[in-house]
């Protein structure tokens, strides 16, 4: 142990060294302004280190890294069963929709499919953890422009959410519920109705931001027309989810990809918007939201009877291959490139997640633009630290 | 795939195929020899490894091709880790199976051990690539393979993680800075020769802790 922590001293000196020797680099004439690591507005360790001339920003870097867990490198020594109680943590607040893309990867090795129901109910808490995810997201956006108030409601209809998700799996925010062949269990009694009524509620609070925080005219002159980004530049830097919607790019893989989730049962609309900037991003994601609670509705009344688990044997070895799997997570495309070498655990797993690219356009983005759109900005990409640095 | 061609029609899947013949052969028209291998599953996937020389011409092809969407970059380490699979063990004894320390490359095979991974996807055709590339070590031990940035703007961080775990150089690349480690790091994380360190302190205790699955209850059932 003492190996450990002196080798955690060390590298902790040399990131102290690393930052002063930055922080001398960059005195220039202009100023450096250093948001983060701990601020209200970068959403968790994020660390934006921004030169001005007066209010412009002339160059911005964001500093990421504050919360690399390694996942990649863990993944080589778990089992396959094991490895989804890693990876609900990357993005934590839609943790169940990080599970899925890994469960159908290791499934597409095995060659296994999951029962319907359990395909059903997939999708369903797939959608949850996106209302879960985008929700907070509504009200956060108010609270780092300076709205206090969407907050709190984003809050209250949250937790009817999570309520939802730790009714059918045990967990709020780690479900870790997702097993290679189907479910850990089925639903529990009286959930349905109680998502149905969870759903109108969620609309009803769609509807309360809709008018609270997008008709505001603050908000509306401080995201209209801020960070434009357009589509060929969007799609070079694999941006993804909404924010790559919100460039006009009509690419949603829930439904441009084939994959065993019950999204070709329903009917949805994607939307996209013409204009690119912070609000086309944020009007994406509201409704969004909204068809996710439609989606929600009508897997509901289409759920099949049946097993949520498929036979599959009790040690489990995956056949020896690549598979690559990507979702529509509530953050953009989230994917794992899977190895197998047959045996226990992964060969290597590599994780592309969302907004390690969403907020890799950061530096092109910011340029030229002003010190309080640096935060309309990120806010409008929207990504959680833990996606970013893995 | 057996999942995908019981859900998908029979009339569905050469279709989906040509659609595939026709990205490589027109790879092949654009970069000639450099691709030297393909993979193909029908209807699901497709891997094709390039030559290292070649690796920025084939990105620049695709991309005129329309496949415009970056999706990641990554490196392999294919050599089977020196410390065990993490079923095992890692204190004990690596038993002395020379297949089980042979470098064994996977999808479209490869010579090298450590190789370079990318996927690209056509957004207006619905169809994704995943390009490998070897990357030969040179005798210092060195490997360096062409920048992605000016194909893909969208490569710059992720040139970066992989220099930092993989130690690959991008030549062209303007700011191979560490993203998550401290500047002076010695060693490449992600290499299968870097030792996770929190296992060897405190070895992992196998297999005990799976939980049963809801299906093995039946099973048991039947045997008793």
């Amino acid at each position: 142990m003492t190996m450990l922590s002196e080798r955690q001293q060390l590298s902790y000196i040399a990131a102290q060294a690393a930052d002063a020797r930055l922080n001398v680099e960059l005195e220039t004439e202009g100023m450096t302004l250093n948001i983060g690591p701990q601020h209200p507005a970068t959403h968790g360790t994020l660390r934006i280190i921004a030169r001005l001339d007066g209010e412009q920003v002339i160059w911005a870097e964001p500093s990421a890294g504050y919360m690399h867990r390694g996942y990649e490198k863990l993944t080589e020594v778990r089992t396959f069963p094991q490895v989804t109680a890693l990876i609900n943590r990357i993005d934590w607040l839609g943790s169940f929709a990080n599970e899925v893309p890994f469960i159908l990867a290791a499934e597409q090795l095995m060659e296994i499919e999951a029962p319907p129901r359990a395909q059903h109910i997939r999708t369903i808490l797939f959608e949850l953890s996106r209302i879960a995810n985008v929700s907070l997201f509504l009200g956060d956006l108010g609270v780092q422009m300076g709205a206090v108030t969407p907050v709190f409601m984003a809050f209250r209809d949250r937790e009817y959410v999570l309520n939802l998700i730790e009714g059918a799996t045990g967990g709020r925010f780690h479900p870790n519920f997702d097993r290679i062949g189907g479910l850990k269990d089925d639903l529990p009694k009286g959930w349905l109705d109680e998502t149905r009524q969870v759903m109108k509620k969620l609309r009803n609070f769609c509807d309360e931001i809709e008018d609270l925080l997008f008709g505001n005219e603050i908000f509306q002159s401080r995201t209209r027309g801020i960070g434009v980004i357009p589509a060929d530049v969007a799609r070079q830097y694999g941006l993804s989810g909404a924010n790559l919607r919100a460039s006009g790019v009509d690419w949603d893989l829930r439904r441009d990809q084939k994959l065993p989730l019950a999204y070709d049962k329903v009917d949805f609309r994607v939307w996209t918007h013409p204009d690119g900037d912070s609000w086309a991003r944020c009007w994406i994601r509201l409704q969004e939201v909204r068809e996710a609670t439609k989606i929600v509705d009508q897997l509901i009344e289409t759920l099949p009877p049946g097993p949520v688990m498929t036979k599959v044997p009790r040690i489990i070895k995956v056949p020896e291959g690549e598979a690559w799997v990507s979702t529509e997570n509530p953050l953009g495309e989230m994917g794992y490139y899977v190895v197998s070498k047959g045996g226990l655990g992964p060969f290597r797993v590599k994780i592309r997640s969302a907004s390690f690219n969403n907020i890799s356009i950061t530096p092109w983005v910011l340029k030229g633009v002003y010190v309080p759109d640096i935060i309309t900005i990120l806010a409008s990409l929207y990504f959680i630290l833990g996606d970013i640095d893995r | 795939m057996a999942q995908l061609s019981d859900t998908g029609t029979s009339e569905e899947t050469p279709v989906i195929d040509e659609l595939r013949d026709e990205i490589v052969a027109k790879l092949r028209s654009d970069i000639g020899d450099a691709v030297i291998d393909v993979h193909q599953i029908p209807g699901v996937d497709l891997w094709v490894r390039v030559s290292a020389d070649a690796w920025r011409a084939a990105g620049e092809a695709l991309r005129a091709q329309g496949f415009d969407y970056f999706c990641f970059l990554s490196a392999m380490d294919w050599m089977p880790s020196p410390f065990g699979t993490g079923e095992n063990d890692p204190t004990d004894e690596v038993e002395d199976d020379p297949s089980a320390a042979e470098v064994r490359q996977g999808y479209a095979g490869g010579e090298t051990r450590f190789q370079m991974l990318a996927r690209v996807t056509d957004l207006r055709r619905h169809v994704s690539i995943t390009l490998k590339a070897d990357v030969p070590e040179s005798p210092d031990g060195s490997m360096s393979i062409a920048s992605w940035i000016s194909v893909y703007a969208g490569a710059n961080w992720h040139e970066r993680e992989t220099h930092e775990m993989f130690g690959i150089n991008f030549d062209g690349h303007p700011d191979l800075r560490n993203m998550y480690l401290p500047g002076d790091f010695e060693g490449y994380p992600l290499r299968k020769d870097f030792p996770l360190l929190a296992r060897l302190v405190k070895p992992w205790p196998g297999i005990v802790d799976v939980e049963p699955m809801p299906a093995s209850d039946d099973d048991e059932g039947d045997d008793s």
